[in-house]
């Protein structure tokens, strides 16, 4: 299934990229971040994030669907 | 409605202010963030701030339609600027108009305090000493205790002085 995954600050200097469309097996968030995280070494550790798919916060576990649009949300700092 | 937006130019307080006037209101409470020269012992020259803006704004609004909600004042608006920053640059801007002073202050420090703990925005720091580092990202292996609050500004309150409240 592919996916288009966005990502900010931390998370997009350290995959080098903004964003990018994915194939892949993994089937919830939280296997997507297990996949990524072991290819670009992300620092932040799952449980310090928040995910995003098609621009609202879900749970970690929501099955993905094909095109679903992914966010990793490392801690904010608004303000 | 907009009443949470981004801009990457300085923020025009007098505009945004004329968005909270009512008949109905005494006065009006506003918070100015302002990029500091410093954090955590270090000295900061300049912020830049990044948003993931179409989830941003649908929190952002989120959050001032709660504090409609909560306290009984007439409009409220939030505004924060992306980009790079300089010194003593506005960053993020709060008024809320209300009938009486009380409200209008408690429902700016809501606004204030939700979007620094819920809104995807991030900001990364650069240093004198020439590196940089995003704020909450890179130092969370800090010991328990050292605080994960990172105030960047100086409160800043206007009020009429000839309203009724």
């Amino acid at each position: 299934m592919q996916l288009k995954i966005q990502y900010y600050a931390l998370m997009r200097e350290q995959a080098g990229r903004s964003e990018e469309t994915l194939e892949t097996a993994s089937a919830t968030p939280a296997d997507l971040y297990g996949e990524l995280a072991t290819r670009y070494r992300f620092t932040l550790t799952r449980e310090q994030l928040k995910v995003a798919v098609n621009s609202e916060f879900s749970d970690w576990s929501r099955r993905l669907a094909a095109g679903d649009a992914v966010v990793f949300i490392p801690p904010v700092a608004g303000g | 409605m907009m009443r949470f937006r981004f801009t990457q130019t300085a923020i025009d307080t007098a505009q945004a202010r004329r968005e909270l006037l009512d008949l109905g209101a005494g006065g009006y409470v506003s918070f100015e963030g302002w990029v500091r020269d410093h954090n955590e012992g270090r000295e900061v020259t300049r912020l830049e701030y990044e948003a993931f803006q179409e989830l941003a704004v649908k929190e952002g609004e989120r959050i001032v339609a709660d504090a409609l909600r909560r306290f009984p004042v007439k409009h409220a608006l939030c505004i924060h600027r992306i980009g790079l920053l300089g010194l003593s640059d506005m960053a993020v801007w709060v008024g809320v108009s209300s009938a009486h002073r009380g409200e209008a202050f408690d429902a700016c420090r809501f606004i204030i305090d939700e979007v620094k703990h819920r809104v995807p925005i991030w900001k990364k720091e650069h240093y004198r000493s020439g590196d940089s580092g995003w704020v909450n990202c890179e130092r969370c292996a800090a010991p328990p205790g050292h605080a994960h609050e990172h105030e960047h500004e100086h409160e800043r309150h206007d009020e009429p002085a000839a309203g009724h409240s």
